[in-house]
C-alpha cells in the first residue's frame, strides 16, 4: 500500500511539473517580453488570397508601428461564430482596436457593440456593416462602383449592339452577401439596366439578363455556372464574374465550347496578380482592381493614432465610409471610364 | 454410413418446416410493399437509377430540348466528374463503417503539390504528378494509421486531419492561384483530363467527353471489381457491416482498415488531377463544396452510411442526379435556393429508403 | 486411458489485476465426442474457452493439441491449427451473402494469371463448396447461397455459422451458446446439427446455460467452478438438479468422481 502511494504521489509531481512547463512555454509564446499595443485583424476565411494579401499589409504596418498584431479568421465564408469568438478574445486581452472583415454584416453588430463599449476602436474593412455606423469608422472600396466601373466599360466597348446584349451573371453565393449584390447591382447600373431593389439581384424584368448562377467565388464553381447559363442561352456575349477566378474558370467553359474567340466579353473585380495577368492575356476584358493591402495598412494606422491620442478616423460624410478607391484595368480602353493598362495594374496588384 | 443418413434425415426433419416452404408460402402473402422491399433489398441501385430516370423525364418535360440536348447532358457528365471520383474514394471509406471529411483537402493539397512543383520548381511534369499522388496517398495513410491503430473514430480523425490538410493547403499555395495559361506552358500534363474528344450521335447532336470523365468511368470499374471480385473487397464491406465479427472471422480489419483509407487518399489525389483538368488553373480556392458533395453523390446514391452496404455504381449515379437535378433545375428557370432545397430533399428521401430497406427480416 | 485427448488444457492461470479468472484449470476432450462445458456466471468458463481458441493468453499452463504443445497468440493461429469457434454473435456479415461468409478471411482465388495478378475470386468454387457443406449437414433448404445471411431466421444463421466451422474446422469445434438466442423449434434444429457434426467424426465443445440442451447432446459434462475445473460429469449418470448443485457449490461431488 505504501508503495502504491508513493508511486501515485511521484506521477503526480511528473504531471504537474510538465504542466508548469508547458504552461510557462505557453506564456512566453502568447506575451512577448516587450508590451507593445495590442490590435487585431479579423478576416472572413484564412486561405482566399484577397484576405492574405490584407494580412500581410496589416503586418507590415504594425511592426513599423510597433505595435503587437493578432490575426484571427472565420473558418469558412459566413462563419460569424468565429469572428465573435475572436472579438471577444480581443477583448479580454486588452486590445486597443482592431479591423474586421465581417462575414454576416448584420449578426456581427451587437459583438461589435460590445467591442466599441469595452473601448476598442473598431474600423470595418471591406465589407460595410448593417447599419454601417455601428462600427467606428469603415474603409472599404465602394463595391458598387467598381460593378459600375465595369459595366460602364462593358456597355461601352459593344456600344450599338448593348441594346439587344445577352449577359450572365456569375455571382457568389444563394443568401447575396453584400458584397454579392453591391458588385452584381453596380454592374446593372453601369450597363444601363433598372436595378430595382439595390440590395437584392434577380429581381430585375430586364430581356437581356439570362441568369445568376452561383460560383462560389472560384474557379470550379465558375466553369459549372458557365457551362449551365450557355446552355440556356446560347448567345450570351457579356459576362459578369464575381471575381478573377469565378471569371477564369468561365473561360475555360468559353473555351470548351469554341467561343474563345472574343465574341463574349468577360469582366470581373478584385485585381489580384493572376487576374490582372489574365487581363494582359485576353481572358478577361476589364476588372476593377481594389486595394487590400491598402486597406489594412490604413486601419492599422488609424488604430494606432487612436491609442495614441483618441482620434477617431474621419470618413467621407457622403458615403459614410472611407473609400480606398477602385481602378478600372484594361487594355482596350473605352471614352466614358477612366482606366489603366494591364501592365500598370501588374505593379499594383496584390495576391 | 446408416448413421449420416439417420443424421440428414434428422436435419433437413428439424429445417424443412424453417426453410424453403415457409419462405415461399411467404412469398403468396407478401404484399407488393414487402416485395418492394425485397425487390430493393436484393438489386439496393435500382432506387437512384429511378430517380435519375424520373430527373431526366421530368427536365426535359420542363426545360424542353436545352435539357435533353446531348451536348447539355454531356457537359452534365463534365461537371461531375470531380465530384464522382471523390465520391468513388468516400463510397470505399463510407463501406467500411468510416466517413472522411478530409477527401476535398487532400484533392486541392494534391493538385496544388503537382502545381506548384511543376510550375514554380520547374520539377519535371510526370515526376510532379507523380509526387502529387504520393502526397494524396500519404495523407489517406495518415488518416488510416489514426483510424486503425490508435483506434480514434473517423469522423474525429478526419475533422482534424481536414483542418491539417487545409492549413497545407494554404501553406503551400501560400494563397497564390497558378494560371491557366502558366500551367499550360509548364506542365500540359496536368491539364491533360480536361481536353475532350467530340462523340456524334446521329440524329441528337454531339456529345463532348473529357479524358477526365473516361477516367472516372476506368476509375469506377476498377474499384467495382476490386470490392465484389476480390477478397479485399469483401472484406471492406464485412469490416464496414460488422468489425467485431469481420475480425472474429479471420479479418485482418485493421490491415483492411489502412488499405481503404490509404487506396482513398491516392482516388483524391487523381481527383486533384481531375480538377487541373477541368479548370485549367491550380487554385487553392478550388473544391470548397466539393467535400459534402461527394457524401451527397455517396448517400444519394444508396451507400448506407452506417457501413457494409452500397457501390461504386450508385455513387456515379448518384452524382449524376445531383449534377442533372442542379442543372435542369437551373435550366428550368428555377433559383439556386431551390436547387439546393431540392438536393436537400433527395438527400433524405435516400436515407430513408436505405432505413427502410435495412429493416428487412426473413 | 491410451486415447490421447484431441484438446487438453493442463493447469491454466489467467489473472486481470487481483481477480484470477483461471487457477490452475485443467481440461479434456476426447476424440469423436460431445463435451458440454458449463459453470455459474464468473466462474471463468469463458476465458478458459477464450484460451483455448487463441482469444486470451494464459499467464501459466499449457494447451496441448493431439498430446502437442501449442502457443496461440491469436484466434487466427488457432483456426490455422484446426480449431474453430462458432462465436455466440456467430460473428456473420448480414448484408454479405451465404457463400461470401462461409469463405470470409479464406476465399478462393481462381488459378493461373486471373488469380495471380488480378486477385480475381473464384466464385463458383466457393459457392459449390459452400452449397455441398450445408447439402451435407442437410441445410440446403436454403436455397439461394447468394442470398444475405440478414434475410434468414435465427436458426438458418446458426445453420451457416456452423457450416463454415464444420468446413474448415479440421480438429475441434467449439460452440459459444448455440441455441441462447433462438426459440424451441430451432434449437431443436441446431441440436440435432451439433449430432449430426459429431456423427462426422469431429469432437465439440458446447458452451451452454440451457440444461436440457446439455443433457441431450453432451457425452460427458465439464463442470467449471471458482476458476477451475470442479468435476467431469456422465449426463447418463447424474440429473440436471445434481449438476446445477455442483455448478453453485450447493452440493459437493462424491469424492470418487473427484479424484476421476
Amino acid at each position: 500500500m505504501v508503495f502504491h502511494w508513493e508511486v501515485t504521489v511521484k506521477r503526480t509531481t511528473l504531471r504537474t511539473s510538465v504542466f508548469a512547463a508547458a504552461a510557462a512555454a505557453f506564456v512566453a509564446f502568447v506575451a512577448p517580453a516587450h508590451a507593445a499595443e495590442i490590435v487585431g485583424l479579423i478576416t472572413k476565411t484564412e486561405g482566399n488570397p484577397f484576405f492574405v494579401k490584407m494580412r500581410e499589409g496589416a503586418q507590415t504596418k504594425a511592426q513599423e508601428l510597433g505595435l503587437e498584431l493578432r490575426t484571427a479568421a472565420g473558418k469558412f465564408d459566413g462563419d460569424n461564430d468565429s469572428q465573435v469568438a475572436a472579438i471577444e478574445n480581443l477583448i479580454s486581452a486588452g486590445a486597443k482596436g482592431f479591423a474586421i472583415v465581417p462575414s454576416d454584416s448584420s449578426a456581427i453588430v451587437p459583438t461589435i457593440k460590445k467591442a466599441r463599449d469595452a473601448g476598442l476602436l473598431v474600423i470595418v474593412l471591406d465589407t460595410p456593416l448593417d447599419p454601417m455606423d455601428a462600427a467606428d469608422a469603415t474603409f472599404a472600396t465602394d463595391n458598387f462602383k467598381a460593378g459600375e466601373l465595369i459595366g460602364t466599360w462593358a456597355k461601352d466597348t459593344l456600344g450599338d449592339k448593348a441594346a439587344d446584349a445577352k449577359i450572365a451573371f456569375l455571382d457568389l453565393a444563394a443568401n447575396q452577401p453584400t458584397v454579392d449584390y453591391l458588385r452584381d447591382q453596380g454592374f446593372m447600373k453601369g450597363f444601363g439596366i433598372d436595378i430595382k431593389d439595390p440590395k437584392r439581384y434577380g429581381d430585375e424584368d430586364d430581356a437581356r439578363i439570362c441568369g445568376h448562377e452561383m460560383t462560389g467565388g472560384a474557379e470550379d464553381g465558375g466553369r459549372t455556372a458557365m457551362e449551365t447559363l450557355l446552355q440556356k442561352c446560347p448567345d450570351i456575349n457579356v459576362v459578369y464574374t464575381i471575381n478573377e477566378p469565378a471569371a477564369a474558370g468561365a473561360y475555360e467553359a468559353l473555351k470548351a465550347l469554341g467561343k474563345d474567340d472574343g465574341s463574349v466579353l468577360v469582366t470581373s473585380i478584385d485585381g489580384g496578380c493572376p487576374g490582372v495577368a489574365n487581363v494582359k492575356a485576353g481572358v478577361i476584358g476589364a476588372t476593377s482592381q481594389q486595394y487590400p493591402l491598402k486597406m489594412a495598412a490604413m486601419a492599422m494606422e488609424a488604430i494606432a493614432k487612436f491609442a495614441k491620442d483618441g482620434t477617431k478616423p474621419q470618413v467621407d460624410p457622403k458615403l459614410g465610409f472611407l473609400d480606398t478607391g477602385a481602378t478600372l484595368i484594361t487594355d482596350k480602353p473605352v471614352k466614358g471610364v477612366e482606366s489603366i493598362t494591364s501592365e500598370e495594374g501588374a505593379k499594383l496588384c496584390w495576391g | 454410413m446408416s448413421d449420416d443418413v439417420v443424421g440428414v434425415k434428422a436435419a433437413e426433419r428439424g429445417f424443412v418446416g424453417g426453410g424453403a416452404d415457409v419462405a415461399s408460402f411467404e412469398v403468396d402473402h407478401r404484399g407488393p410493399l414487402r416485395q418492394l422491399q425485397h425487390f430493393l433489398h436484393k438489386y439496393p441501385t435500382t432506387v437512384p437509377f429511378i430517380v435519375l430516370l424520373i430527373g431526366v423525364l421530368i427536365f426535359s418535360v420542363a426545360a424542353g430540348s436545352r435539357f435533353f440536348a446531348i451536348l447539355n447532358l454531356s457537359l452534365v457528365l463534365q461537371q461531375v466528374t470531380i465530384i464522382a471520383v471523390l465520391g468513388i474514394a468516400q463510397t470505399m471509406i463510407i463501406l467500411t463503417a468510416g466517413i472522411d471529411l478530409s477527401v476535398g483537402a487532400i484533392m486541392i493539397l494534391s493538385s496544388i503539390v503537382m502545381g506548384r512543383l511543376a510550375v514554380v520548381y520547374g520539377v519535371p511534369p510526370e515526376l510532379a504528378f507523380l509526387l502529387g499522388l504520393l502526397t494524396g496517398l500519404i495523407c489517406g495513410l495518415i488518416n488510416g494509421l489514426l483510424v486503425a491503430l490508435v483506434r480514434l473514430p473517423p469522423f474525429i480523425v478526419t475533422l482534424g486531419t481536414w483542418s491539417m490538410y487545409g492549413a497545407m493547403v494554404i501553406f503551400v499555395s501560400r494563397s497564390e492561384t497558378l494560371r491557366q495559361q502558366d500551367v499550360a506552358a509548364a506542365a500540359p500534363l496536368l491539364q491533360w483530363l480536361g481536353s475532350s474528344f467530340k462523340v456524334p450521335i446521329p440524329g441528337w447532336g454531339t456529345a463532348i467527353i473529357t479524358y477526365g470523365s473516361v477516367l472516372m468511368i476506368l476509375l469506377a470499374v476498377l474499384i467495382w471489381y476490386v470490392l465484389n471480385r476480390t477478397a479485399f473487397g469483401r472484406h471492406v464491406y464485412a469490416t464496414g457491416d460488422d468489425s467485431e465479427s469481420a475480425r472474429l472471422a479471420g479479418i485482418n480489419t485493421k490491415r483492411t482498415l489502412i488499405a481503404t483509407y490509404t487506396a482513398a487518399g491516392l482516388i483524391c489525389a487523381i481527383a486533384g488531377w481531375v480538377t487541373i483538368g477541368r479548370i485549367g488553373a491550380v487554385s487553392p480556392l478550388a473544391g470548397q463544396n466539393a467535400n459534402l458533395d461527394a457524401i451527397t453523390a455517396v448517400v444519394i446514391g444508396g451507400t448506407s452510411l452506417f457501413g457494409g452496404r452500397g457501390s461504386i455504381i450508385g455513387t456515379l449515379v448518384g452524382a449524376l442526379i445531383v449534377g442533372t437535378f442542379r442543372n435542369g433545375l437551373a435550366l428550368s428557370g428555377v433559383e439556386v435556393l431551390w436547387q439546393e432545397f431540392a438536393v436537400g430533399a433527395l438527400i433524405i428521401i435516400a436515407v430513408t429508403i436505405d432505413q427502410w430497406i435495412r429493416k428487412i427480416s426473413a | 486411458m491410451s486415447v490421447v485427448p484431441v484438446l487438453e488444457a493442463r493447469g491454466l492461470t489467467k489473472r486481470y489485476g487481483r481477480v484470477v479468472a483461471l487457477d490452475h484449470a485443467d481440461f479434456q476432450l476426447m476424440p469423436n465426442e460431445i463435451l458440454a462445458v458449463i459453470g455459474d456466471n464468473g466462474a471463468g468458463k469463458s476465458t478458459l474457452i477464450k484460451a483455448l481458441c487463441g482469444a486470451v493468453i494464459p499467464d501459466g499452463g499449457e494447451i496441448l493439441l493431439d498430446g502437442r504443445p501449442v502457443h496461440f497468440k491469436s484466434p487466427m493461429e488457432a483456426r490455422e491449427a484446426g480449431i474453430e469457434t462458432v462465436y455466440q454473435n456467430l460473428a456473420l456479415s448480414p448484408a454479405l451473402s451465404i457463400a461470401d461468409n462461409m469463405f470470409l478471411g479464406r476465399e478462393i482465388r481462381k488459378t493461373g494469371a486471373l488469380g495471380r495478378w488480378l486477385r480475381l475470386l473464384d466464385r463458383t468454387a466457393m459457392e459449390r463448396r459452400a452449397r455441398q457443406k450445408l447439402t451435407e449437414l442437410g441445410l440446403m433448404t436454403i436455397q439461394n447461397i447468394g442470398q444475405a445471411v440478414e434475410t434468414l431466421s435465427g436458426g438458418q444463421r446458426q445453420g451457416v455459422a456452423v457450416a463454415r466451422a464444420a468446413a474448415f474446422g479440421s480438429k475441434v469445434i467449439i460452440m459459444d451458446e448455440p441455441t441462447a438466442a433462438l426459440g424451441v423449434k430451432e434449437s431443436r434444429r441446431v441440436l440435432e446439427l451439433i449430432l449430426d457434426v459429431k456423427r462426422r467424426g469431429l469432437p465439440i465443445v458446447l458452451i451452454s446455460h440451457n440444461m436440457p440442451h446439455v443433457f441431450e447432446v453432451a457425452d460427458r459434462i465439464h463442470i467449471h467452478r471458482l476458476g477451475r475445473r470442479l468435476v467431469v460429469i456422465d449426463p447418463k449418470e447424474y440429473s440436471m438438479s445434481d449438476a446445477v448443485a455442483f455448478m453453485t457449490g450447493a452440493k459437493r461431488p462424491p469424492e470418487n468422481v473427484l479424484a476421476a
